[in-house]
């Protein structure tokens, strides 16, 4: 079947077998390795991008399924030359020990910061939360650190936040 | 994964009309593309449903009618939601993870099939996945599975979240089948195993769920409680939606109690709401009412241990919902 995605902001048409993955996609036929494959199973988020804005598992979306849509990727967060604000903040904050969960935790917390309404911590529905480092900790849970490199995740998160 | 045709469907009529034998439907996929990868399920076509224009959560009189494609996140974050339906806006929240829930659809959810581990391991008998072959789960790892309900043939439970508050609510679920339209009671969806453990819910080959109906939420004060294994992205050991209204007297006039990760389907504990009714409000009635639920458990040696955490997610709940 053939399909369209904007990717990064390029239009891509292409041929795809219905099985075929959103994050296979990117990965084996655009060449865009930055999303990265962890448990293909939705569970560690180091899959994550951006699907028409909201952050989303590419291992869990069939491409047949995106025709039409935009997708960004972590090659396509930054601005031209500059790096995103997150990526500034990951390295001031050493959020990242081996990089492999990165991209993930990049696209998870760019879409993350634009979402509206409470998260399973919030005390009060009605009210629009604070990010503290107890809410991004809920709001991030998709996305796994295998080293641990959470502190500084959170302080990245939480520097852009403000 | 075994090869599929994939087709998108252009409105509900022409999604039952074109079902035929092998097809699914396909929701935010975020449960049935992991089970196609897994090889648990092998459509020969999937009918896409997610672009459905089903996609709105609107106010119906005092109550509330939920579209079958409208996002889990969507409908955790909509203010209707949050101002008439905390219990369900804090059961949705504390499902999956964020990236999840921007995907996964309301029907999809009620749909998703147990995380029992021999169900999801095609190298393993299950008598969900293949009917008569057997069940490892009930010698083997039954830890996170059912202690109330369950059969010889099958101890799964349903892991939805967002099913148990539903089942507290009194929701209605529309569906649209080959066979026309009808409405289905919460709880009354999903079935209890019996023999015939392959099935679900009591749908019907073709039938897709439209909307959630929600009447107008019950009186006084409501909650979601679940305990898991850790505190994020986890499915409910034991969970509990609870709602209570009580009167100046002390004397509770209104109750709704429904469980989560203790059965095949979401349970509704008519037997604990009617020891409650009528009985002063307090730990005491709380516990006694408990207890009434659970005298029916039937706890397997690995997870006994849910009879006393339900017991105790009962009571907790209802005195944080007690002034």
């Amino acid at each position: 079947m053939e399909i369209t995605l904007r990717v990064n902001g390029d239009e891509r048409t292409l041929p795809v077998d219905p099985r075929t993955s959103l994050l296979d996609l990117l990965r084996e036929r655009l060449g865009l390795t930055g999303s990265k494959k962890g448990c293909d199973h939705g569970q560690c988020g180091a899959c994550t991008v951006l699907l028409d804005g909201r952050r989303a598992n590419a291992c869990l979306l069939l491409a047949v399924a995106c025709d039409g849509q935009a997708v960004t990727t972590v090659e396509g967060l930054a601005g031209d030359g500059a790096p995103h604000p997150l990526q500034e903040a990951f390295i001031a904050h050493d959020a990242f020990q081996c990089g492999y969960c990165t991209p993930g935790q990049l696209c998870s917390a760019a879409g993350m910061l634009a979402e509206r309404g409470p998260s399973a911590v919030t005390e009060d529905l009605t009210a629009e939360p604070e990010l503290t480092a107890g809410e991004i900790r809920e709001r991030m849970s998709g996305n796994l650190c295998r080293c641990g490199a959470y502190q500084g995740i959170v302080a990245a998160i939480a520097e852009v936040a403000r | 994964m075994k090869a599929f045709e994939y087709t998108r469907a252009a409105d509900p009529a022409a999604a039952v009309a074109g079902f035929r034998p092998g097809d699914m439907y396909l929701g935010g996929g975020t449960n049935l593309v992991d089970l196609m990868r897994l090889g648990v399920a092998e459509p020969e076509r999937l009918v896409d449903v997610s672009r459905l224009p089903l996609d709105r959560v609107e106010a119906a009189g005092d109550g509330l009618r939920v579209g079958a494609a409208v996002r889990n996140s969507d409908l955790g974050a909509h203010p209707l939601v949050l101002a008439r339906y905390p219990m369900l806006a804090r059961a949705v929240l504390s499902g999956a993870s964020g990236q999840i829930r921007n995907l996964a659809t309301v029907g999809g959810n009620l749909l998703q099939r147990t995380r029992c581990p021999y169900f999801q391991d095609v190298s393993k008998p299950c008598n969900k996945r293949r009917p008569g072959s057997g069940c490892p789960a009930i010698p083997g790892d039954h830890s996170h599975l059912a202690v109330l309900g369950h059969s010889e043939a099958c101890v799964a439970t349903h892991p939805s979240d967002m099913a148990v508050a539903l089942a507290a609510l009194d929701a209605r679920v529309h569906v649209t089948g080959p066979a026309g339209s009808r409405v289905l009671p919460m709880p009354g969806l999903h079935r209890l195993p019996g023999d015939e453990p392959e099935r679900d819910t009591v749908l019907e080959p073709g039938e897709l769920i439209t909307a959630v109906e929600l009447p107008p939420p019950p009186p006084g004060r409501s909650a979601y409680l679940k305990v898991r294994e850790r505190a994020s992205f986890a499915f409910a050991l034991v969970s509990v939606a609870a709602a209570l209204d009580i009167g100046a007297d002390g004397i509770v006039t209104g109750v709704r109690l429904a469980l989560g990760g203790v059965a095949h389907a979401p349970w509704r504990a008519a037997r604990a709401e009617a020891a409650l009714l009528g009985a002063p409000a307090g730990e005491e009635s709380y516990a006694r009412a408990a207890e009434a639920e659970l005298d029916q458990a039937r706890p397997l040696p690995r997870n006994a241990y849910k009879v006393p955490m339900a017991r105790n997610v009962i009571v907790r709940a209802l005195k944080e919902l007690t002034p």
